[in-house]
Parts: C-alpha cells; sequence; structure tokens
C-alpha cells in the first residue's frame, strides 16, 4: 500500500510520520509510536477506551484516520498526564477507588477533562452524558462520576 | 483452626491501591502494549461458519504461498486432546467442528492484514451435521452426538460425563426423600426458568503473544487469570514439559472468569512453532471476544419447593440443565457447583437436585463471575418469594426463618460453619425501607421491593494451591512476590497489606513483584473464585511470618538475646528486654558485625510461605454426600426499590443495597467497589444482557446491539454494607467477595417487578419491550 507523509503535534511533538492511507490515529499512536496509554477495546467507536483529544476536543481515535490528523495537534494520556487538570483528576480517581483493572481509565480520564475544560460545574447529569460513551466493566461507574465531581470542586 | 482476634492497624485500612498511579497516567503496561520489534508477527484465525459440521478437507497450501505469511496451522499438526477438568477440545477443530467461530486454521504473517487476506485462500469442505441448540433437545435420546468419543476423555475423578449422550456432567443430590413429604406441605410452587447466554465483556479483549526459541522453549505473555493454569495445559497440550513453557502475565483488563484456563492463548502458540524465533500475537476482535471464547452458558432451571404452614421449608427438587456448549472442558464444574449449592443460602432437609451439563452446538460455556450461583439464585430466590407469599408470611420474615446457620447439614452433609446471612438480610431490608410502601412518581409508574439471599462457594479441585515470597532490599524496602493476578479487584493491594502488618513494618514500603511470571513468580492456581484474599492471602502471611523468624534469628545472635522478646515495629526491629533497637535496613541484605570485627551474623533474607486447603473431601457419585463439600460459603443478600413505567415497561432503579459477609474486610473500601461494580455488572444482565443466536451465529456481537450498562443506566442509590463474621481459617478471618455482588441481582429485581406489578417472567433480561408486552398480557 502507498504510505502518505504527515506532519502531526503529539503531546507538543512533533512527529513526521509515512503511514498507509487506512491508517487509524488509534494504531498510528499505539503501533507506530508506541504510546500504549491509549487503548485499543472495540475499534467502533462503541466504547470510548481509545478516547484522545484532536485540536483539543476528544474524539475515539478509532474512528479516526491519522491521514486526516496532518497538520493537527493530537494529546494522549501520556501528555495531558504534565496538566494541572489532569492531575487533580487523576488524583480523585486514585482517592475515590474510581479505578478498578484501569483498562478504561485513560479514555474516562480525557473525556472528563474535556469536559471540565468546558465547563467546570457541571452537573451530575452533565457528567454523565459526557462519559456516555466510555463503557466500564468494573466499577459501575458511581465512583467515576463522583470523582469528576470532586476534581471539579478543587 | 481459631480466628485470630488480635487485629493488626493496617488490616481493615483503606491504603492506596498498588497500581493505581501507572493506570491513572496510562503507563500502567497490559498484555497488548509490550513492544516486540520488528520482528512481531500477526495471527488471525480461520473460523468455522457452521455450528456442526464434518470436516472433510483442508487445503492451506494456497495461503503458505502467499508473501508474508510465515506459517499456517491447522489440527493436523496438534493431535492431543486439552481441558481442565474434561479433556474434550482441540486447539484447532479436527475432525468435525461444533460452534460457529471455532477455530480451524491459522495464519501468522508480517501484518493483520496480510494474516486475513490468508484466511480467504484456506479452503475448508465441510460436511454440514445437524445442530442442536438447546439442552433439552440434547438430552433427547435420538439426539445426534456431539461428542461420539465422550467416553473415552480424560476427565476429573469427581466429574462424571455419561458415554453416548450429550450428557458431559450428572451431578446428584439425594438427601432425606421429598418424595415423602410434598403432602405434608402447606404450599408447593414449581417453577421453570430460562436464564440465557451472556458474555463477560471485558474492556480489554483476549491477546496473547508467544515465541519459541531454537531449543523449543515456548514464551507466552498473555493477559490471563491463570498464568499457572495455562502453563499447565499448554504443556499437556503439546506434550512439553511445564519447565520449558514460561507465561508472563500482564495487568489483565477486566476479566470476570473469561480470561481463566486455556482458551486461545494455544493459538498463538501453534502458530509460533512453526516460525521459530518470532514473537506472534493474536488479539481477538470485539466480535471474536463475544462468541468465539468463554461465555455464561444458558440454564434452564426446573424447581419444586415446599414448606409447611409455618414457613419451614421441608423439601427442594431442583432439575438443572445448563447449556455448556460445543466444549464443557470448564464448565462441568460449573454444573457440579450448581448441584452442591443446589438448595441457595436455605436449611432444606429434604433434597433432591440433578444438575446436567448438556453438549450443544452454542459457544462454549465458562466461569463467569459467579461460577453458575446467578443462574441457579435467579430461580431459588423467586421461588422462595413465592412461598412466602403462598402461605401469607412476609418475605424477608420468611428468609430469616429458613438462612443456614452454623452447625445446620447441609444437602451434601456438610457442616456449616458461622455466616452472617441473617445480618445481611436484616440489614439490606432495613436500608430499603421493608415493608413500608413508596409512593410512585407519577400516576403511570408503579413501585416495587424485591429481596433476595445468596450463598457461594469457592469451585475448585480439592487442592489449589498458593504461594508467596518475601524478599527483604538494602534499603529495607520490600518485595513481595505472588503468583495471584491483580485482575482490577485489587489482590496485589490486599496482599501487600497483609503483608506489611504481618511483618510489622509500614505499608508504602512493600513493591508488589510484577507482571506475574511464571518462571519468576511463586505458584498460585488461578485467579478464580473468589479465593485469593483468604488463600493467597494466608500464603502471604505464613510468608511474611517466615521472614519475620529470620529476621528475629539474625538480631536475637547478634544481641545475645532471646527471639521472643523481640518486635518488629514500623520497621524497626525493638527487644522488650534491653530496649536496643536497629532498624531493618541496617541488616537486611548485609547482615550485622559482630562484636570486635569477629566476623558477620546474617545475609539476605527471603521468606517463603504457601497454603492449600486439606480437608475437602470428594463427594458420592450417587447421593453427592460427603463430609466437606467446599472450603467455605460466603452469603450476602440484596434489596431493590425500583419504579415501573406502565407506558413503556421501563424499569428504574431507585434505591439497590447489598451487604456481604466478608469475614473481615482487608480492605473495606475496595470491599465496597466490588460490592458496586458486582451490582452494576448483575443490573446489566438484568435488564439488557443476552448474546442472540439465529442458527448458532450470534446476532449481535458489538456495543450497539449487545447492550452493556452504561453511566445513564445507574440506580439513583447504590449502599454496599459490610458485615464480618470471620472464616476460621481465612487471615484474620477474611472470605473472598469478588464475584457474589451480582449473584442475587437478577432475583431481587423480578422479585421487586413482581412486587410493583404483579408479574413473573421465564427469564432476564427484562427489558422495557419485554416488561410491556407481560403488562399488556395481563391488562396492566
Ligand atoms: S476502541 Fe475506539 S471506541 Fe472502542
Ligand atoms: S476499570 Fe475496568 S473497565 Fe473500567
Amino acid at each position: 500500500m502507498e504510505l502518505i507523509k504527515i506532519q502531526v503535534t503529539v503531546n507538543g511533538s512533533k512527529e513526521i510520520l509515512d503511514v498507509p492511507p487506512n491508517l487509524s490515529l488509534l494504531n498510528m499512536l499505539r503501533e507506530n509510536l508506541a504510546l500504549t496509554g491509549t487503548k485499543s477495546g472495540c475499534e467502533a467507536g462503541e466504547c470510548g477506551a481509545c478516547t484522545v483529544l484532536l485540536e483539543g476536543e476528544p474524539v475515539n481515535s478509532c474512528m479516526v484516520l491519522a491521514v486526516e490528523c496532518s497538520g493537527l495537534s493530537v494529546e494522549t494520556i501520556e501528555g495531558l498526564s504534565e496538566k494541572e487538570a489532569m492531575k487533580k483528576l487523576q488524583n480523585a480517581f486514585i482517592d475515590l477507588n474510581a479505578i478498578q483493572c484501569g483498562f478504561c481509565t485513560p479514555g474516562m480520564l480525557i473525556s472528563a477533562f474535556a469536559l471540565l475544560k468546558r465547563n467546570p460545574d457541571s452537573s451530575d447529569e452533565e457528567i454523565r452524558m459526557a462519559l456516555l460513551g466510555n463503557l466500564c466493566r468494573c466499577t459501575g461507574y458511581e465512583r467515576i462520576i463522583d470523582a469528576v465531581k470532586k476534581a471539579a470542586r478543587n | 483452626m481459631k480466628v485470630e482476634t488480635n487485629i493488626p492497624e493496617l488490616i481493615g485500612k483503606d491504603v492506596q491501591r498498588v497500581d493505581v498511579q501507572d493506570k491513572a497516567t496510562g503507563t500502567a503496561i497490559f498484555t497488548d502494549d509490550v513492544q516486540f520489534g520488528r520482528n512481531l508477527l500477526y495471527a488471525r484465525i480461520k473460523r468455522s461458519p457452521h455450528p456442526h459440521a464434518l470436516i472433510k478437507s483442508i487445503d492451506t497450501s494456497k495461503a503458505e504461498k502467499l508473501p508474508g505469511v510465515k506459517a499456517v496451522a491447522t489440527g493436523a499438526d496438534f493431535p492431543k486432546r486439552i481441558g481442565l477438568y474434561l479433556k474434550d477440545k482441540h486447539i484447532f477443530a479436527r475432525d468435525r467442528v461444533r460452534y460457529v467461530g471455532e477455530p480451524v486454521a491459522g495464519v501468522a504473517a508480517v501484518s493483520e492484514e496480510v494474516a486475513e487476506s490468508a484466511l480467504d485462500l484456506i479452503d475448508v469442505e465441510y460436511e454440514a451435521l445437524p445442530a442442536i441448540f438447546h439442552p433439552h433437545e440434547a438430552i433427547k435420546p435420538d439426539a445426534i452426538l456431539i461428542h461420539p468419543d465422550l467416553g473415552e476423555y480424560e476427565v476429573a475423578n469427581f466429574i462424571f460425563p455419561k458415554a453416548d449422550t450429550n450428557i458431559s456432567n450428572h451431578f446428584k443430590v439425594r438427601k432425606g426423600d421429598p418424595e415423602k413429604v410434598w403432602d405434608a406441605c402447606a404450599a408447593v410452587v414449581n417453577r421453570k426458568y430460562y436464564i440465557p447466554h451472556i458474555q463477560h465483556v471485558p474492556l480489554e479483549t483476549h491477546v496473547a503473544v508467544a515465541k519459541v526459541d531454537r531449543a523449543g522453549k515456548v514464551t507466552l505473555w498473555s493477559s490471563s487469570q491463570s498464568p499457572f493454569a495455562q502453563r499447565d495445559l499448554i504443556a499437556k497440550a503439546l506434550g512439553m514439559s511445564p519447565g520449558n513453557i514460561r507465561v508472563i502475565a500482564n495487568y489483565v483488563g477486566g476479566g470476570f472468569g473469561c480470561k481463566a484456563g486455556l482458551t486461545m492463548e494455544a493459538l498463538p502458540i501453534a502458530l509460533a512453532l512453526k516460525a521459530k524465533g518470532h514473537p506472534v500475537k493474536l488479539r481477538l476482535t470485539r466480535e471474536e471476544e463475544f462468541y468465539t471464547n468463554f461465555v455464561r452458558q444458558a440454564l434452564a432451571i426446573e424447581l419444586k419447593m415446599g414448606c409447611d404452614k409455618d414457613g419451614n421449608i421441608l423439601a427442594l427438587e431442583n432439575t438443572m440443565y445448563w447449556d455448556g456448549g460445543a466444549s464443557t472442558e470448564y464448565g462441568v464444574n460449573i454444573t457440579r457447583a450448581g448441584g452442591y449449592s443446589c438448595t441457595g443460602p436455605y436449611d432444606i432437609p429434604h433434597v433432591k437436585a440433578d444438575s446436567y451439563c448438556v453438549y450443544t452446538n452454542n459457544t462454549i460455556g465458562g466461569p463467569y463471575r459467579g461460577f453458575g450461583m446467578s443462574e441457579l439464585h435467579t430461580g431459588i430466590e423467586q421461588c422462595v418469594d413465592e412461598l412466602a407469599e403462598a402461605i401469607g408470611m412476609d418475605k424477608v420474615e420468611f428468609r430469616l426463618l429458613n438462612a443456614v446457620q452454623d452447625g445446620d447439614i447441609l444437602a451434601t452433609g456438610m457442616k456449616m460453619h458461622p455466616t452472617g446471612i441473617k445480618e445481611c438480610i436484616e440489614k439490606v431490608a432495613h436500608a430499603v425501607e421493608w415493608g413500608k410502601p413508596s409512593e410512585p412518581c407519577a400516576p403511570n409508574k408503579r413501585r416495587g421491593k424485591g429481596i433476595a439471599a445468596m450463598w457461594k462457594a469457592p469451585a475448585m479441585p480439592p487442592n489449589p494451591g498458593s504461594s508467596a515470597i518475601i524478599k527483604l532490599n538494602e534499603d529495607g524496602t520490600i518485595l513481595l512476590g505472588v503468583g495471584g493476578q491483580e485482575i482490577g479487584q485489587g489482590a496485589f493491594t490486599v496482599a501487600a497489606q497483609i503483608a506489611a502488618a504481618t511483618l510489622g513494618v509500614p505499608y508504602e514500603p512493600i513493591r508488589v513483584i510484577g507482571p506475574v511470571d511464571t518462571d519468576y513468580s511463586p505458584y498460585e492456581w488461578q485467579t478464580v473464585a473468589s479465593r485469593l484474599t483468604w488463600s493467597m492471602g494466608n500464603a502471604v502471611k505464613e510468608a511474611a511470618l517466615d521472614t519475620r523468624r529470620q529476621i528475629f534469628e539474625i538480631v536475637s545472635q547478634a544481641w545475645g538475646e532471646e527471639a521472643k522478646d523481640l518486635e518488629i515495629i514500623d520497621g524497626v526491629v525493638i527487644s522488650k528486654a534491653s530496649e536496643r533497637e536497629i532498624p531493618l535496613k541496617d541488616f537486611a541484605v548485609y547482615g550485622i558485625p559482630k562484636n570486635n570485627f569477629e566476623g558477620w551474623i546474617g545475609g539476605p533474607i527471603y521468606g517463603r510461605g504457601k497454603f492449600m486447603p486439606n480437608y475437602v473431601t470428594g463427594l458420592d457419585k450417587d447421593t453427592g454426600q460427603g463430609e466437606r463439600a467446599v472450603v467455605h460459603y460466603t452469603t450476602g443478600a440484596q434489596a431493590f426499590e425500583i419504579e415501573v413505567d406502565l407506558d413503556s415497561g421501563k424499569i428504574e432503579i431507585i434505591h439497590a443495597v447489598s451487604a456481604f459477609d466478608v469475614g473481615r474486610a482487608i480492605n473495606p473500601d475496595l470491599v465496597r467497589a466490588q460490592m458496586e461494580g458486582g451490582i452494576v455488572q448483575g443490573i446489566s444482565s438484568t435488564i439488557f444482557e443476552q448474546m442472540i443466536f439465529k442458527d448458532g451465529q450470534m446476532q449481535n456481537p458489538n456495543f450497539v446491539d449487545y447492550r452493556i450498562a452504561t453511566t445513564m443506566d445507574l440506580p439513583k442509590r447504590i449502599e454496599s454494607i459490610i458485615v464480618e463474621v470471620p472464616q476460621d481459617d481465612g487471615p484474620w478471618g477474611a472470605r473472598g467477595v469478588g464475584e457474589h455482588p451480582m449473584v442475587p441481582t437478577i432475583a431481587a429485581i423480578a422479585n421487586a417487578i413482581y412486587d410493583a406489578v404483579g408479574i413473573r417472567m421465564e427469564g432476564p433480561p427484562f427489558t422495557a419491550e419485554k416488561i410491556f408486552t407481560h403488562l399488556k398480557m395481563k391488562d396492566i
């Protein structure tokens, strides 16, 4: 397959990559850049485990092609973990035991991060809506929602 | 054994989990995150499109010639049968396929795309056979045999297959004689239920990477609850020594039973054997995860239960047909568990139970959180409700009257140990204000309350072992090695707490060695059955005691004191006699110098511990009787308040309460986290989940059509209550609780629906559509 040259800013650093046209952003991150904090749970846009920020907005990276990201900026859990607002969320998740197997956690945190950036005093209902696309099979969600509220308060 | 009453401060403390910093920052390594470099090959599997067919021929020649293909494997290369309790499957199907999705051939290639294209080049010729999709069909005398050679299969000595039938296990319980007491009953209920197939749906699908070196040593990286059992099963399947197989198991992104035993992991090994030196990775797609590996098997259950006018349950007849699917290598033991726990948590004098594991051409049933108990209790707990109602007794009172108690002789002849089930029932009833009617929020809505109790024993062979090691580092930090797996439940954290509390050191310096690696970690049978806190916990405690003994030996020698006068507090060895003290870090590796440079005392400290129950007995083949069927039972109860919308049939959960007797909560917040996650998974299985099959092909293998609970489906209020009646041989009395929180859920919600609108359904899921139809049938 013919490769296409793209330039993407990932967590602030410029990456120049030759990618096949059908490569997903998810696989670009995981396979080409070994940024494995972004998880794959369905590759059909149905679970949210692969959530990253594209130009600051949360997207399911399995549903975005790498070539579509040329010239754009992508932030993953690895990069976002440096930000104060993300640290607050992470600490709240940790304090409230909102993490079990941890597979949904990076995507969950990024969806929550994007929500709080947009609307720091989100209501319960808004938090639930924002996390609707992020499946978690372990925790029962309650603690995740409480953690987002806690991070918003701090 | 006597329960320890001296509880260290760290036991019962909500310390921070050992794994969460990594998990929160995306640095925790799951199997698919391990980097293998450019030599990595990708595997894809050619699967059966037929539910039942003979394989006439397989031609892989074209696939082998495709550029980029490095290995192709079929059943011809792997003649040995594999299985945990019954060896009834092959790595790849050989002469016949028995379910849609069964592996027929595999390809390893330089990319997934090439491997996928190679699959299309493999020609398989089938001759379709009649297929069976319901256990009732499969047990008919003229049913086609799915495993004609069943009589020749190797089987564990507590599993009883019937040759020349589709029954791979028949477990019987005979206690008293129900026939004699039906007439004496004031009320008898006869009921049938069907609990359909569901899937575990871990967020991380199965993934395994295998590598075979030139000398033939196999290394497997797998997302596994059972690295040691996997090693053993692979060794048997390939005729190898377990010593030549190494399994490395990183963090597991959700297991719930489906990553126990050995399933798809054998496939990349088969390919790696033909592409030596190359790591070969197989990662299941979400669709494959749904129906090509373990699922929760369906159950058709028939119950007859009777009680006297005072509410004492006198007799139970329980017939269970488990839809084991195409292979029942693991499922046969679910059938056994259903058998010995057939009464639910009640003291019933006359019991006749028959639990059948039945082959069908459905996908393979395997262990799922609860190991048959959710399905069983769905039937038992609705019957109990109906009996209480039939004699006009309050449903909570009825359960309290009949609940198992210390000293009761159970259906198998085992004597019950102390249990907090009554307290659990009382507490959940109290929490939902049992008996007090509540007002619906709108005229077209009805509210109801429901309760269900439960019990569950760890289901396993009689002798599953655990072990643990402890190593002291130069700076006084402590390495703790366990073979139990962290699958989200918090096993590593609890192990670290137990080690620290026993040693007399703070929690923070404990480092749990990971990933679990069969070459370096101590043995653990499997991370299943809610057995780790109890079994692995005992091993960790013994390793810590062994470490203490070594520490005291060194210090007592050095100081010329008696070991009995020494204590470890906060990582410092202290003498009660001389008041001398020395921190562990001052001698942990290098020892203590003798006076006047006359040499040294001590050396590296390395503690070890193990645990294996040695008291579980066999049960009689014809009666199920034996002295001790299981190690213990964890009991509990749940109560719900729900609201049914009469216009749509939709139910909303207003209040969901759990109480479980965990013996001793080592980390209470983690116990509550299990209860919450479990009850939501239970609610999801009650309201939404069902694998829909057509001619053996799953119709809904994706998250749109197979819906699981989301953030929008939560109860308005969830409450989790811990009850602690200690277990005599648990660490400080602890018992497991990982599975139990979803066991009573279906029944409790079914009972609440009945309370609200007076309908009972054959089985879950209680979708809005199903409820609405039932409401219409009753003109509500
Ligand atoms: S992997 Fe992208 S949404 Fe599931
Ligand atoms: S913590 Fe396991 S899926 Fe969310």
